[in-house]
């Protein structure tokens, strides 16, 4: 399973969503695998389901995949509650 | 991790806008040595280019460049604003708290960064850095 997560300049917050995505999913006993990118270089990346701050995901709309929107990016409850039922629906997919 | 000090912190800052804000804020880095006055142009553009991407949280702003753009050394500015000012964000406007970013490559300030959302993610230091703190010395002994 992959995850982009993208931020506007895919210098910072991008890779700190990413961290916290990898380690609430390792808690839940998930691997994800995963890339942090800015805007420019998401659009069409190959993955199972993207994560993007609010302001961000407006942009992403045309991927094929699901785009997680997160409003509060220091709040890991908030990511955990978005992106666990994602993770799980594509793991019980296979 | 987190290198904070006095001449990287300012309080009850006024700005009349975002682009002041993200100035002010851009400007503690500049005169500590981090960075140049280009890197603060680019994080002023960057913002009225991609919009308000850099509002991480409610209240709270992480402006930044990329690391070519003028950044000296890694390290961050935490500036409190007087007056929020509106970044146009859809959920977490009217921003209070303005800490601008530089790193010298795109890993080597993501420990600082974790360091410094840990810290925010806490919400009594958060009541402190944003409400109750009247000095500089209050905010570094939390920190």
């Amino acid at each position: 399973m992959k995850v982009v997560t993208v931020c506007g300049m895919g210098f910072g917050t991008s890779l700190m969503l990413l961290m916290d995505i990898q380690s609430i999913a390792k808690n839940h006993g998930y691997e994800v695998q995963g890339e942090a990118v800015d805007l420019g270089s998401a659009k069409g990346k190959v993955c199972d389901f993207m994560v993007a701050s609010s302001e961000i995901s407006a942009e992403l709309s045309d991927e094929s995949v699901e785009v997680i929107s997160i409003n509060n990016l220091l709040d890991k409850d908030e990511i955990e509650a978005k992106v666990m039922p994602v993770i799980q629906k594509l793991h019980q997919r296979g | 991790m987190l290198t904070l000090t006095e001449g990287l912190i300012e309080l009850d800052v006024k700005a009349k806008d975002a682009e002041d804000s993200i100035r002010k804020a851009g400007q503690l880095l500049v005169n500590e040595g981090l960075a140049d006055q280009g890197y603060v142009d680019a994080m002023v553009k960057g913002f009225k280019e991609v919009g308000p991407y850099i509002v991480v949280a409610p209240n709270i702003a992480f402006p930044h460049a990329r690391p070519e753009l003028g950044a000296k050394e890694k390290g961050v500015s935490l500036i409190r604003l007087s007056q929020p000012v509106v970044f146009g964000h859809p959920t977490n406007d009217p921003i209070t708290l303005v800490c601008a970013l530089c790193g010298t490559d795109s890993t080597s300030h993501i420990q600082m960064l974790q360091a410094l959302a840990d810290i925010l993610r806490d919400e009594e230091k958060l009541n402190v850095i944003m409400n109750t703190a009247t000095s500089k010395e209050e905010i570094l002994s939390i920190i």
